[in-house]
Parts: structure tokens; sequence; C-alpha cells
């Protein structure tokens, strides 16, 4: 670092708010893309597991093989493949959040007591009503748990994806490295501190979203 | 097609058998645990038939065929004269009152919801669902206001019990079907759900196949009791009494208990046994004159009553002066004061509490209708005892309506007979 | 695709301290020394807290933090310390770039898994097992070392593997600065536009082998600790002792390599 560089230069944040604001909006897209699409595969994954419990276990075995492979490697291996653009960011960072969120969502559904499940289908409920007005609703909790996780998860990896090159698409990743090569610690400081407060928020945030959605699991005994 | 608004239904088993493939080669022939064999009965409506028997008798395989939760092997089961296999599934589970043992609410809807799933899923209108879901708290002693909103964690057992046969009893289904529903729950609170169900039913009058393996339950709660043994055979299918005064089978005999006799005592009512007259005066009445009138009883009692018939009580012989009136400090009032609805249970237990052979039986005004004596009481034991024979003795065919002898007081008190 | 076999099969790179050899010892050592700190660290706080269950929800607390950090944020945030601090402490400058913020930043994102597993396995031994020990006699240690900690060691192995898996991740990107390790050959090849992509990919297919083949390893050590087989949860049971920490369970397959 060359010598009088001050260690964090608010002047300069202010003076160029509007390209960090850039990075942030492109770090949400990398981290809410791929959210959206893991959440939709591994539901169906997970309902798939839950019916026939045979799958439960490749399903496990490979999401978690391909979730055991760091960041950096999975975005490299696809490099020669699809380039320095979005697609290989975006498909390491889905197939991240195979594992946690099929992990969860097949948890949250086998968590659901039988007897329940039972009742209902005794009282007149088709297999459908039965999946979406009683399993899903009951599996909601851990599903959420799973989502939380992955994307605070998600949030953190998507840093990693800057260091392709993706100046078009780097988020918050690339001002850290950017920092890093200019030796400019305001920059990767910057970078850093808002990916940690974006991670931050989100896991605060699915805690209240799953608290608003799930009253019956925080109503108080004797209340009402 | 059902009638929905008819009240109860018939069930007919006709020879309904379910067979499990059995686990191994060696097994095969044996009876599987949970498979039923051959079973044929009729449940009239209105009536509560009981199904009980040990663990894998196949009683709640049964029940589950009612509203084909497990599919027959072979066999129809009849619903009002309609083959159940025949009617379209969800519609017919939807006319069927379901309450299993956990209940099953659903922990992510309020009570009020619960309650009103099964006319929710038939389409009724937002606010007869409503309407309908505080009708039936009301119905099974819960207050609507307090409990529309809550959640079914913050109920206790007893409570969520009563939501779950309100919820059965939404759609005014023509048959209830119940597997042990109150098998969760402690002794008293049991006791008291099984007593004021017995009341619903007196306004309901739902057709009712209730699974249990306690035979107290099944004699206190059923119209009629099919008694089920391993294998899934049908072992015997009567009235509570005639069970327990002539059981088919070493089995049934077994199953019921060694007390069979007392189990029948407390469904037995004094209406069911003859009285002793007993030997009455007046205070004031002539001493020398009650003096010899109190020979005429064979425990040489006189009974003290007031204008009104109203027993004071007993005054011995030996008691009696030679001469003047008879004042009321003569009188020990020890003995219990029965009444004709009084089982001989009860009366027995009310008896040796008192540490006497005798009780008095009044009418609704307070009356004397005559005395009770202990022995009576043992007597109708024994005839139950000795009519037990292990032949195959054909259970009485239940009748549709039949009077309850306890309601005519006048009639005479062995109405029920015992098949000697 | 056959420059990548060129860049296996080219006995330069198999030897010198570029080689694969050396990278790979690099990595190791950088990584292993991590676990091991973090380790010293979390298992005696988790054994503590899980034993005793007081401070249970600091502690899930800042797990919950831990986990939510980015690695990479995390790699950078001490780097203006350790440069400035480094020639102080008469180390060379490039220590307090290359390694030292790399070492803090793994052992800090190490230290969650292995804390809440370690607690999370302890929580998970029967109530009763313990009570048995305490009436006959053992003393509060012995529980922990006969009873809790064998009984909780599959758990613990599996914290272990998430720790692994996100230091092996982190020392990759850790390469970004100039240290050692495998993900050096990813970043170089990076720096060389087209002719870099063997270096790139080889360095991709080291990494990934490695963190495979150590996963595997491990979860070979936790099957083996685990009394009764892992079978998928059937309709109705727990999962595991799962919503400690608010997620999904720690003692299966790794939910690890978050870098």
């Amino acid at each position: 670092m060359p010598p009088g560089t001050k260690v964090f230069d608010f002047g300069w944040v202010v003076g160029h708010l509007g390209s960090v604001g850039e990075r942030i909006v492109q770090h949400l897209q990398l981290s809410i893309l791929p959210l959206i699409l893991g959440i939709v595969i591994s539901l169906v994954l997970a309902v798939w597991a839950v019916r026939q419990h045979r799958v439960y276990a490749p399903i496990t075995a490979i999401t978690g093989l391909l979730y055991t492979i760091p960041s950096l490697a999975a975005f490299a291996l696809l490099l020669p493949i699809t380039g320095l653009t979005l697609i290989t960011a975006l498909i390491p960072l889905t197939t991240y959040t195979l594992l946690i969120l099929f992990r969860s969502f097949a948890a949250g559904f086998t968590s659901v007591p039988a007897e329940i499940l039972e009742a209902a289908e005794g009282m007149g409920y088709t297999r459908r009503q039965r999946l979406f007005r009683v399993e899903l609703p009951l599996a909601v909790p851990l599903m959420i748990a799973g989502i939380r996780l992955a994307s605070v998860t998600t949030i953190g990896l998507a840093t990693v994806a800057s260091v392709l090159g993706g100046d078009t698409f780097g988020g918050l990743g690339q001002l850290i490295t950017e920092g890093i090569q200019t030796f400019f610690p305001t920059k990767y400081l910057l970078g850093a501190a808002l990916s940690v407060l974006l991670a931050f928020s989100a896991d605060f945030l699915f805690v209240r979203f799953e608290r608003l959605i799930t009253p019956w699991a925080h109503a108080r005994v004797g209340a009402g | 097609m059902v009638d929905q608004h008819r009240q109860a239904a018939v069930v007919e088993f006709e020879h309904v058998t379910k067979r499990y493939d059995a686990p191994a080669a060696r097994d095969k022939g044996k009876p599987t645990p949970g498979a039923v064999n051959d079973l044929s009965l009729t449940v009239p409506a209105g009536k509560i038939c009981i199904l009980v028997g040990p663990s894998g008798c196949g009683k709640t395989t049964s029940l589950k065929m009612v509203n084909r939760l497990i599919e027959p092997t072979a066999g129809k089961i009849l619903i009002d004269g309609v083959d159940a296999s025949t009617r379209e599934l969800t519609d017919l589970r939807r006319s069927i009152g379901y309450v299993i043992q956990q209940v099953g609410l659903f922990p992510h809807q309020t009570i009020g919801d619960n309650v009103a799933t099964v006319p929710r899923l038939l389409g009724w209108p937002k606010a007869r669902l409503n309407e309908r879901a505080e009708e039936l708290l009301a119905l099974v002693g819960l207050d609507p206001a307090k409990y529309r909103d809550r959640f079914p964690s913050q109920l206790s057992g007893g409570e969520r019990q009563r939501v779950g046969v309100a919820r059965a009893l939404a759609a005014d289904p023509p048959i209830m079907l119940m597997d042990e529903p109150f098998g969760a729950v402690d002794p008293i609170v049991r006791d008291r759900l099984q007593n004021e169900f017995l009341r619903l039913q007196e306004t309901i009058a739902k057709t009712i196949l209730f699974v249990t393996h306690d035979i107290d339950e099944a004699i206190k709660m059923g119209d009629l009791v099919a008694v089920f043994q391993t294998g899934g055979i049908l072992a015997q299918f009567g009235r509570p009494l005639d069970i327990l005064a002539a059981p088919a089978s070493e089995f049934v005999a077994r199953f019921v208990g060694q007390d069979r006799g007392l189990k029948r005592l407390s469904l037995l009512r004094i209406s069911d046994v003859p009285l002793r007259p007993a030997v009455t005066a007046r205070p004031g009445d002539n001493a020398a004159d009650a003096r010899r009138r109190a020979l005429d009883d064979p425990l040489r009692y006189l009974l003290l009553i007031d204008h009104g018939n109203k027993p004071i009580g007993w005054i011995a012989h030996g008691d009696i002066p030679a001469e003047g009136g008879l004042s009321e400090s003569l009188a020990n009032p020890s003995s219990p004061i029965l009444n004709k609805r009084t089982t001989l249970k009860d009366a027995l237990s009310m008896m040796l509490d008192a540490d006497v052979q005798t009780g008095i039986v009044v009418d609704r005004t307070g009356a004397v209708q005559g005395l009770l004596s202990i022995d009576t009481i043992a007597d109708k034991m024994r005839e139950g005892e000795h009519a037990a024979t292990f032949d195959q003795v054909p259970p009485p065919d239940p009748e549709i309506g039949e009077p309850d002898p306890a309601d005519d007081p006048g009639a005479t008190p062995d109405a029920v007979e015992v098949r000697a | 695709m056959d420059n990548i076999t060129a860049f296996f099969s080219d006995p330069a790179q198999w030897s010198g301290s570029s080689g694969i050899p050396a990278r790979l010892f690099e990595h190791l050592v950088i990584a292993g020394s991590s676990v091991l700190l973090a380790i010293l660290i979390a298992v005696p706080i988790g054994l503590y807290v899980g034993h005793t269950n007081r401070g249970s929800g600091v502690a899930i607390n800042l797990a919950n933090i831990g986990r939510a950090v980015p690695s990479y944020a995390m790699m950078v945030i001490p780097l203006p310390l350790t440069l400035t601090l480094a020639p102080i402490l008469g180390y060379d400058a490039g220590f307090g770039l290359t390694f030292l913020p790399i070492f803090l930043a793994m052992t800090f994102l190490a230290i969650p898994p292995l804390l809440v597993s370690t607690y999370a396995g302890l929580r998970s031994v029967d109530r009763d097992l313990i009570e048995a020990g305490r009436g006959m006699g053992l003393s509060e240690r012995q529980i922990l070392t006969r009873i809790e900690i064998p009984l909780a060691s599959s758990i613990l192995v599996g914290g272990l593997r998430t720790a692994t898996l996100q230091v092996i991740a982190t020392a990759t990107i850790g390469a970004i600065l100039g240290g050692g390790g495998l993900g050096r050959f990813i970043f170089d090849g990076l720096n060389q536009g087209e002719a870099g992509y063997p270096s790139i990919y080889g360095g991709a297919i080291l990494v990934a082998g490695l963190a495979i083949g150590v996963d595997l390893i491990l979860a070979w050590v936790q099957r083996r600790l685990t009394p009764r087989a892992l079978r998928p949860p059937r309709r109705g049971e727990r999962s595991s002792p799962a919503s400690v920490a608010g997620g999904p369970d720690l003692a299966s397959p790794a939910p690890g390599a978050a870098a």
C-alpha cells in the first residue's frame, strides 16, 4: 500500500455513490436469480423425493457433490465453456443453493406428522389439495430456514464471481477485487462491508418473514 | 348417492376380507396383523357400534375400509344399500365424519377453520361456514368466542379431542368413524368426554362405528358391540348385555374379563329386578298394631314413612314399644335411597358403603316403591354366570328401535331376558 | 482440451516452487493450520456450552453471524491492519498480505461450524444416559469424555467436514492476494488471457479434486462413527439435531464450501 493512503476515504465514497449503487444492484441480481431458480428446482426435487423415497439419497449425493466444489473452482471450470459471462456465475450459484434447499424442503415435508395427513385424507381432501393446503403450509418453517441459509450463502458466494473479470456483473465483489488490484483500501473495505451488510439484512428479513407467515408457530398458550 | 341431509345411514359389511402379503414364505396362510377375515355385520341407522378386540385383530382395518383409506381384498361395504367402492372417493369421504386418536387438527389453521374443513371443501358460503363452526363448538362444549380464533397448539388434549369431534360433525354426515378417539387423554377427561358424547348422540343420533381396545369403554358406549379376535375374525356381535351374559366363545369370555358379572350390573338397572314390598307405618300409628305387623317382614323391620309416603327410617321389631304411638325418634335412616334408573352396580356400591343389606327405592316424587335387597343383586349376577356356555350360542338379532324397559315404570323387572 | 492434459503432463509442473506438489502443500498448510487453530478455539467453548447448556443463545447467535459473513469480504477486512502490523512485528511485508489476512479469515470462518456442531452434538446425547452416568458416580469431566463426546463424535466430525471445506475454498480465493496454494493456478491463468486456460482449468480440477477427496475421507470417518445407518427421515420424525442453528442439519453431507 503506498504510504499516505487513507484507510477509508469517505470523500471517495460520496463521490462515487452512483457506481457503488450500481454494484449493489448487480449483486442483488447475482444473488436473487440463482435463489429463485434454486427454489423452483429444489421444490420439484423435494416433492419427488418425498413421494419416492429411493431418490432421496442420490439427489442428496449429487447436490452435495456439487456443493463441495469450491466456488472459484466451479466458476473456473465453466469459464472455458461459457466464457466471461453472467451465465458462468449463475450456474454454480444456482447449484450451490440446491443442496441446502433440497434438504430443508424435504425435511419440511417429512416433518408434517403422519396423523395430520391421515386426517386430511380421511376427511376427503384430494391429493393435490392435501399438498397445497396442508403439507406445504406446514413445511414452510423448515423451508424458510433453508431459504434463509441459501440466500445468505449465495450473497457470499456471489462476491467471488467478480474474479472472473466481471466488470459488467461483478457486483460488490468487483469493488473488492478492484480495490485489491489497485491497492485502494477504501474500495475493498467498502465492498466487504456492504456485502456483509447485505448478507445480514437478508438473514434478518427472512427471520421476520418467517415469523409473519407462520402465526401458529408463535402463538402463545392461553392467549387470545 | 347418499342423501347428505339424512341424519343417519345403515352400514353393512358383506363378507369383507382384507389380506396382507405375509412377510415371509413360511408365514403364508397364517393370519397377518391387521387383516380382516370374512366380516359380515349390519349396523342399524343411528346406533353406536363398537369394534373391540386385542391389537392386530383388524378392528381399525375394518373401520378404515368404510371410508376406503384401506380397500377390501374381497367383499362389499354398503352404505344405505350403496356399495362404497362405487362412490367417488373424495365424495364418499366428505360424507363420513372421521375422528382419530391423535385428532390430527391442522396446526396452521385456527380452530374455527379446522372445524369448517369439510363444509369448505363442499363449497358452503363463507357466512354459513362461520355460523356452522360456532354452532358445533358450542355443541361440544367449547365457547365459540373464546376458541374460534385460537390455534390447536394453544389447546389442551381434552379440548382438542372435542374440536376433533366438532370437525367430524361439521357437514352433518350420516356416518361417523371414530378410531380410539378418547385414547390419548387421561381417564378423568376420558370419562367426561364419553358421557358428553353419549349425551350428544341422543341429539344427533348418527350411525357411529367406534374402535377401541378397552372393553369397559365398549360396554359403556355401545348399542352394539363387535368383538374381534386375532386374525380379523368376528368372535361375537350383539348388545353389550348379551355379550356379557352369554359370551360366544372362551376367547370372548376371557376378553370381557372375569368380572363380567359385575360389568353386567353396570348395565342393569333397579327397574330390571324385583323389589320386596316394605312393611310401613306412619308416625303416630298405634304401636301395638305396628309391632304385630313388623313380624311380616322377613328381617322384622318396619319402615316409617310420612304422609307423602317418603321414607323416614327403620325401626326394628324389638324397638317398637308395646303401646302408645310410634314416634319419629325411633327411626334409623341408614339405608341408601335409590330410584329405578340407578344401575345395580351403583346400588350395590351404595349399600356396601352404608353397610346395609337393603336399599329403599323411591319414585320421582320420593315416595317409597319397594325395597331392594343385596340378595336380589347377587342373584342377578349369578344368573349371568350360569348362562355362560362355550358352545356357539347365536347372538340375538339386534332390533332397530327396541324400547328401553327402564322407560316404563310399570313393566315387570325381568324385561331383559337372559339366555339360559 | 488437450492443453489441459498438457498442463498435467508437463514435467515442469510437477517440480519447483510453483509446481503442483508445492502448491498443494502450501494449500494444505494454510488450510490445516487455520482449522487447527479454529478447533482449539471453538471446540472447548462448544464443549462447555453443550455440556452445561449455558450461553447457548449467545453461541448460536455468534455462529449465525459467522455463517452469514461472505468469505471474500472476511479476507480483505483485516488487510489494512495486517499490512501495517506485519513490518512492526518483524515480518516480511508480504506475509501481512499473502498469509495473515487469509489465515485470520479462515480461522474466523471455521469457528462457527465447529462451535455449532460441537454444541449440537452434545445436546443430541440422550439425557438419560448422562443421568445414568451421574448416578453411577462419574465426574462431570468423565461424563464428557466417556459418554458425551463418543456419542456426539459423528456430528462433531460433520462440523469438521463443513469447516474444512470452507477453509479449503477460502484458501483458494486467498491466492488472489499473491500467496500460495492451488488457487494460484487459477489466478495466474486468469492473468494470462487465452493462453492461461489450461492453468485455470487445471487449477480448478486440482482444487475440486482436493475438496471432494477430503470430503469423502471425512464422510467415511463420519459414517464409521455413526451408531446407526443414516436414513432419510421417515414421515413424522424430526430430521435430526437440526434447528439448533436454525438451519438444516449439520450431521449429513457437508453444507460446506461457502467460498
